[in-house]
């Protein structure tokens, strides 16, 4: 059965009529070319497709196409501001925060939405809030001080 | 640390982090090509059967169906191998571990292929499923490979000096057994690949997450029976592989290339999480006996070492696993009596290949998990041990390699982790506090007799329960290939006439951070900004065959090969230089910031982009193809004895944990790594590997494993396979001692595995330390140090059970 959604993404209103059983994932990555969301594990294990959906991070292969109506998402593709990078994906870039690269955009999307609700995280309180995003390159300690360092 | 570089040993920013922290980096599932079609693969749910038919009559004729491939549309090989073919592309007899495959199933649509797929009756036979090495080892066991005539993939001895009388001289004898787990690489990125079409008859190309685009071609084209001209593969943004991306991503692309061939359209083969885990290769489960025979002074005589490892299903890089095993068995121990003996074994288990350590973490866990208890039965230190009998400039290694032509800073390298960490004190005290008493959980309030659940006051309020422990553990590591293979790689470097360069290596980005390293080394040497250089991706029509992106050897090989094309065009460049300027021959200039400098008689100057024009103008050529070859050495197979790398690495590793005693768990604090990279590059990204091998190493250390259950994987996603989160690590401080070596680019080898095979090790004797008893069993979860044993789960079904 085909749905009609509408919600903004990145700053933008979108409209997109799909089968409802689909995820947020395939249609950010299948319909609308936006690939910087990745697939890891299906099942909300890996937080590689970290989208933020109303200030709070999700992952995005766990919501399906129904609950995104009216909502408001941000994706990696959404961070950049008139061309210029977010304090957070610069950092991540001078801390050396990144490697293979394939968490990368569910890592600053977690980190994006703690920002949001909280400007001056402590160590612990960054631990947590990535703790649900699976990295094997970097053992996470640059992506720590990327994200100690980084402004909203 | 030269300080007269610009740029090498800096810390330099990647240069593919831009596209990565913005979304827009192309991995493999990224990518996607007009008319793509899918291919799901046909499994049946037997570790060892034989197949008797296979009836397609229920999704023939199906309209969402285009094309069923299977064993009989294979036009080469279809059985194929790094070192021995015995791996079916597509099984046609035997199925031998429950991540084979049968047949694909070709469609537009995955969702109608996965329902489709079930409709394929294959009628087969079980046969008995081999889950022991030990077991496929005895006289009648059944044969896995028929073919071969037992179970027995390799077999490596190694016998230096006379045993019998080591043993005889010795006054002290400890011998003891270890295991390890299967592991899985958990790159965070599935596989995935395309194989397109090409316009030439007979021509196709592949585009995935490949780890070595070269096997791959190889594989491919003998596969479809093509020349190696006609496969082109490039590399997608890799999305971590650790070894990991090799023998699966090579079959899925030949199988994506039949697939493309007979359809004459592009074909995606995209693995879900728990398909990538049940088909891909694993890390070797080792058995290794060690015993260990040594003086009063603590200098070993003899040590002898019979290793079993678990290859599964398939040989794969077994053969060469192995014998990195053999060599490095010992440790970096001189020791006058050797005798090794490490084999590779068929079961019907999860095949195992190549991964990060390639047969280092298994023996490194066990020999320095020894050594510890020498240290203790003679009443010294595991620093003291170790310094005793440890290499130093001149000794000689167990296969009879006398260590010379580079820094053998061992010593050094022990001596700085014990003084930053304060080793020595703190073991003392913590040794000490435990007076080798086992655990005892007398005092632990049990909710009942039966049961292991404790009470609240135990686990929330259990401060009484903690325990410190701090451990060690050393290394030495041949550097890239070794007597294993071929050793040569391959650069080419492009000049623009404005002074921006190109630079493509026949070696990958893995995610290590090749790219970086390789512009560092030219930037260098042609005095460069790195904004200049445009890195290229990697190509096999374009680059000549380097080998494998393996063995920690891009930095030292790729490097090697980009110093000597960048060298060739810089001299091109001073010719030039000499013959405008009117200077002699030997002038020496300075390339730096895009500026080329002579300080001699009247000093001059020139842009860089200037004398790029300069040069184009003259007809000079501005572009270099630069080839480095490692040095010969030699194995004996027979005896285990010979030059088996041309240089090694050094490392040491200090572990500090807490122990708690009510629930099992180890908690790591600390942990100081010093490595002997040979010299450090990029400073950012060395500190990266050291960074994330240590993760990977507490992982494999405390809680990575993967079940065997008659051949099935309960452990088929991140909610059963736990490897660490940002959570579970507590502070890694890396340090670099950096060594003279004639190779590589000045000086710098190997650093990636370095920093994984030390950790478990080194987080065992920190156990060991807090809880005054030794653990044999890799990993060191909960149960292991409660119970003693390890749970094995009841059934596959997920869930806590």
């Amino acid at each position: 059965m085909k749905i009609k959604v509408s919600f903004i993404l990145n700053g933008l209103q979108v409209t997109v009529e799909t089968e409802a059983h689909r995820r947020l994932l395939d249609l950010l990555r299948d319909d609308l070319n936006l690939t910087g969301t990745k697939e890891g594990c299906a099942i909300g294990e890996c937080g590689a497709c970290t989208v933020v959906m109303n200030k709070l991070a999700v992952n995005s292969c766990l919501v399906l196409a129904g609950q995104i109506d009216g909502a408001e998402i941000i994706t990696i593709e959404g961070l950049m501001k008139n061309g210029a990078l977010h304090s957070l994906q610069q950092k991540f870039i001078e801390k050396g925060a990144v490697q293979c690269g394939f968490c990368t955009p569910g890592m600053i999307m977690s980190a994006y939405a703690l920002l949001l609700s909280n400007k001056n995280p402590d160590e612990e309180e960054i631990k947590e809030a990535i703790a649900g995003n699976l990295c094997r390159c970097t053992g996470y300690k640059q992506i720590i001080e990327a994200i100690a360092d980084s402004e909203i | 640390m030269n300080d007269s570089f610009s740029i090498v040993g800096k810390k330099v920013f990647r240069q593919d982090a831009y596209a990565k922290v913005t979304g827009q980096a192309k991995f493999a599932d990224d990518i996607n090509f007009p008319g793509q079609l899918f291919a799901v693969m046909v499994r049946i749910a037997s570790a060892h059967a034989k197949i008797k038919s296979i009836d397609y009559s229920e999704v023939i004729n199906d309209s969402r169906l285009i094309k069923i491939i299977d064993h009989s549309n294979i036009p080469g090989n279809k059985l194929v191998g790094p070192i021995r073919n015995d791996q079916p592309i597509f099984c046609f007899d035997k199925v031998v571990t429950p991540g084979d495959v049968i047949c694909m199933l070709i469609g537009e649509n995955v969702d109608d292929l996965n329902k489709l797929k079930r409709k394929v009756k294959i009628d087969f036979e079980e046969l008995p499923v081999l889950n022991d090495p030990l077991k496929s080892l005895e006289e009648n066991s059944p044969l896995i490979h028929p073919e071969f005539e037992n179970n027995l993939i390799i077999h490596y001895p190694l016998r230096k000096g006379n045993i019998e009388k080591g043993f005889a001289d010795s006054d002290y004898i400890i011998e003891q057994t270890y295991r390890t787990a299967f592991v899985e690489h958990a790159y965070i990125e599935p596989e995935a690949v395309i194989a397109i079409p090409q316009e030439t008859p007979n021509s196709v190309k592949i585009v995935g997450s490949i780890q070595n685009p070269f096997t791959c071609r190889k594989v491919v084209a003998s596969v479809l029976n093509y020349p190696l001209a006609n496969v082109r593969v490039i590399q997608a943004e890799l999305g971590g592989s650790f070894g990991g991306k090799d023998d699966t991503m090579n079959i899925l692309s030949a199988r994506a290339a039949i697939g493309a061939m007979i359809t004459g359209r592009p074909v995606k083969i995209k693995y879900t999480r728990e398909e990538s885990i049940l088909e891909s290769y694993k890390r070797h489960p080792y058995i290794l006996n060690y015993k260990v025979g040594a003086k009063a002074d603590g200098k070993i005589t003899a040590m002898k070492i019979d290793i079993i490892a678990d290859g599964g299903a398939y040989s794969s890089m077994s053969p060469f696993v192995t014998w990195r095993s053999v060599v490095q068995a010992t440790g970096p121990y001189e020791i006058e009596n050797v005798q090794t003996d490490v084999r590779a074994v068929y079961t019907n288990n999860p095949y195992t290949g190549a991964m990060r350590g390639f047969g280092s973490p298994q023996p490194i866990f066990a020999v320095e998990s020894i050594m510890d208890e020498l240290a203790i039965k003679l009443n010294i230190t595991p620093d003291e041990i170790r310094r005793r009998n440890c290499f130093t400039s001149g000794s000689f290694t167990a296969s009879g390699q006398k260590l010379e032509k580079h820094d053998v800073n061992l010593i050094k390298v022990l001596d700085t982790a014990v003084q930053k960490s304060g080793f020595k004190e703190k073991w003392i005290k913590y040794h000490s506090l435990q007076e080798f008493k086992s655990l005892e959980h007398k005092n632990l309030s049990f909710n009942d007799a039966d049961s292991l659940i404790l009470k609240e006051q135990d686990y929330l309020n259990n401060q009484n329960y903690l325990r410190k422990g701090i451990g060690l553990a050393v290394s030495y590591r041949g550097c890239s290939l070794g007597a294993e293979g071929i050793d040569a790689a391959a650069a080419y470097l492009s000049l623009q006439n404005d002074g921006s360069l190109f630079l493509l290596c026949g070696l990958s980005e893995n995610g290590q951070g090749l790219r970086t390293t390789l512009s560092i080394v030219a930037a260098e040497v042609l005095g460069l900004t790195l904004d200049k250089i445009i890195y290229l991706d990697q190509d096999t029509s374009l680059i000549p065959d380097s080998g494998p992106t393996v063995a920690s050897r891009a930095t030292l090989m790729g490097g090697g090969a980009v110093k000597n094309a960048a060298v060739e065009i810089r001299n091109r460049l001073e010719k030039l230089l000499v013959d405008e300027w009117n200077l002699a021959g030997d002038a020496v200039f300075t390339f730096a910031n895009d500026k080329v400098k002579y300080f001699g008689g009247g000093a001059k100057e020139i842009s860089f982009n200037e004398l790029c024009a300069l040069a184009y103008k003259k007809g000079i050529s501005l572009s270099a193809m630069g080839w480095y070859k490692g040095p010969d050495v030699h194995w004996n197979e027979e005896t285990g004895q010979g030059s088996a790398y041309f240089t090694y690495v050094y490392g040491c590793q200090v572990a500090e944990v807490t122990l708690n005693m009510a629930t099992g768990e180890v908690f790591i604090d600390n942990l100081i790594a010093v490595h002997n990279p040979g010299r450090v590059i990029n400073l950012l990204g060395a500190e990266g590997q050291v960074y994330g091998g240590v993760t990977q190493g507490a992982g494999y250390a405390l809680w990575e494993e993967i079940n065997s259950e008659k051949g099935f994987i309960k452990e088929l996603n991140f909610d059963q396979y736990l490897i660490p989160t940002a959570k579970d690590v507590g502070k890694i401080k890396p340090y670099f001692i950096e060594g003279r070596d004639i190779y590589g680019p000045w000086g710098a080898k190997s650093l990636g595995e370095p920093t994984l095979e030390l950790t478990a090790a080194a987080i065992a004797n920190a156990v060991r330390n807090a809880a005054g008893k030794r653990f044999f069993n890799l990993p060191l979860n909960l149960e292991e140090i409660f119970l003693g044993k390890k749970l094995k789960a009841e059934s596959l079904n997920r869930g806590s059970a």
